[in-house]
């Protein structure tokens, strides 16, 4: 039976096809057109279930270096230490635009998404939810928040509600702030295109996983005059959010989000961390290129 | 209790789900799939009747109230039952009919039925305004207000004439420039944006196992 072919110079094959406990024979059989030459086959080889993946040994170690460095980060932050945080427009802009809102008298959209719950950009789009529904109970001004996905309702229905008890105001909280649209993407879009155009929210914050009907949101609500802050981690989206949008919080700024709108020492130590593991994978980069370059070596090579 | 247990079940299956990445044998692959598949199938078929109380809710406060443009809520509603009628009784497979007929004569009302004559084309209305917002926002962007803009706009006009067979044989290096624009400078740039990105899903996956964010709870853990 034929296993697999390789080109010339290989000197490997892996079969991922056998079954465990099943033992198997190899023969190599050199080809040339239709014509081959086999070799004699090798002794009864079989394979067994494993405990671990070899292949996945720069994942582990990866892991455990990222891990230590938040644990130790989060734990000097609990310490007092002060941590540096660079300032990221689109979110110092979140106080200004729910002035804004609050001086138009006009609503809030906030918009988490089309993601599932266990999407970590929809889980980052409802941290920042709790830290703009804290400000609107403050402020009182009215907040929109229609929700693409059951459970992502359910939490985020209960984020606003204990946003606006820990601000003092739980009478301000009105259990239909926050309500399920429809799971189907482009009816979202069109009920949400409804609400800018019918209501005209004074800010409309676009923050999670969105797909193809970001630029159809992002432009209703720039033709409807709105302040738009936008974030997402789907980097195709985000030319189109940068183009319509005011703010856009890039990529990782949406992580970030959560510690640098609340300041908790805790979250700001893990973001110290994400920020000094991007640093390993810089310093990595570059030592592994030079050396690659310097030997005339191949990544794979060099990654073992 | 309230908070400690869902903690507790987060850090568990966490910690399991990043361990069958790692560990290929059987018996963990199996229990892996049945969290990823059974168990969240089953969550979610929950989810759904949160849901339809969610619409119920929304709309019936709107007629209640006579909210703005309240009678469309009626629409809502109506649709929503019907819809679930069709399709709870009337059977989801064309081929496997429910108690509900669902075909009078060569009329059909079938759910899929519905589904393709009115949902698909409902979307692909909305689909299509994609290329008119992009027309739109194109406008926008192309307007040379700072450096960056003007980058832009030099980019977009490169790659588009790039794309033009003319240009193969009036401006002969430009589709080779213009692919190089896509290959090297955009890719380093979407690299680098995608290297924040895993880290920032890593660093906020750990701080949910590790407990220190918590507004997945609803709140209630911060």
């Amino acid at each position: 039976m034929r296993v697999g072919f390789r080109g010339p110079r290989a000197d490997s094959y892996l079969d991922e096809e056998v079954t465990d406990g099943t033992r198997y024979r190899y023969a190599l059989s050199a080809l040339r057109d239709t014509v081959g030459a086999p070799t004699e086959p090798t002794g009864w080889v079989g394979s067994s279930p494993q405990w671990f993946d070899p292949r996945r040994l720069a994942a582990l170690v990866g892991t455990l270096v990222i891990s230590l460095l938040v644990v130790y980060f989060v734990r000097r932050a609990r310490a007092g230490r002060r941590l540096f945080v660079r300032r990221i427009s689109g979110l110092d802009a979140v106080e200004e635009a729910l002035g804004r809102a609050t001086e138009m008298g006009r609503p809030i959209l906030y918009v988490p998404g089309l993601s599932r719950v266990d999407d970590v950009a929809t889980i980052a789009a409802l941290n920042i939810l709790g830290e703009v529904a804290k400000k609107t109970a403050r402020f009182n001004t009215p907040l929109v928040v229609p929700v693409a996905d059951p459970i992502v309702f359910t939490v985020a229905q209960e984020m606003v509600r204990q946003s606006y008890t820990g601000a003092g105001r739980p009478d301000a909280f009105n259990q239909d702030m926050v309500f399920f649209v429809t799971d189907q993407q482009f009816a979202y879009a069109a009920a949400v295109d409804g609400i800018m155009t019918r209501e005209k929210p004074a800010t409309n914050f676009l923050i999670g996983m969105f797909w193809a009907e970001s630029l159809i949101l992002a432009e209703t609500g720039a033709l409807s005059g709105a302040v738009q802050i936008a974030g997402t981690d789907a980097i195709s989206q985000l030319p189109f959010f940068i183009t319509a949008c005011d703010y856009t919080l890039i990529g990782e700024e949406l992580y970030a989000a959560s510690a640098y709108l609340s300041r908790e020492p805790l979250l700001l130590g893990a973001l110290a961390a994400q920020d000094y593991s991007k640093l390993i994978i810089i310093v990595l980069l570059l030592g592994l290129t030079a050396i690659a370059l310097a030997f005339g070596i191949n990544a794979p090579g060099l990654l073992g | 209790m309230k908070r400690q247990l869902p903690l507790l079940i987060v850090l568990v299956v966490g910690i399991f789900a990043a361990a069958a990445f790692l560990i290929p044998h059987p018996i963990v692959r199996s229990v892996d799939e049945v969290f990823r598949n059974d168990v969240l199938r089953i969550i979610a078929a929950f989810s759904l009747v949160l849901g339809v109380g969610s619409i119920l809710r929304h709309h019936f406060i709107k007629i209640k109230r006579k909210a703005a443009h309240w009678p469309f809520s009626y629409i809502t509603i109506v649709a929503l039952f019907i819809s679930a009628i069709i399709g709870l009784l009337g059977g989801i497979d064309p081929n496997r009919p429910g108690i509900l007929p669902t075909q009078v004569g060569g009329f059909s009302f079938h759910i899929q039925t519905l589904f393709s004559n009115i949902m698909v084309p409902l979307a692909a209305t909305m689909f299509a305004l994609l290329a008119f917002f992009m027309a739109s926002a194109a406008y926008r962007a192309f307007r040379a207000r700072n450096f960056e803009a003007t980058l832009l706009l030099a980019a977009a006009f490169i790659l588009m004439l790039g794309a033009v067979p003319l240009t193969r044989i009036v401006i002969p290096p430009l589709p080779d420039f213009a692919e190089w624009i896509l290959a090297v400078p955009n890719t380093a740039a979407k690299r680098g944006i995608g290297f924040g990105v895993s880290l920032g899903i890593f660093a906020t996956s750990l701080k949910i196992l590790l407990g220190i964010e918590r507004g997945w709870l609803g709140g209630g853990g911060s």
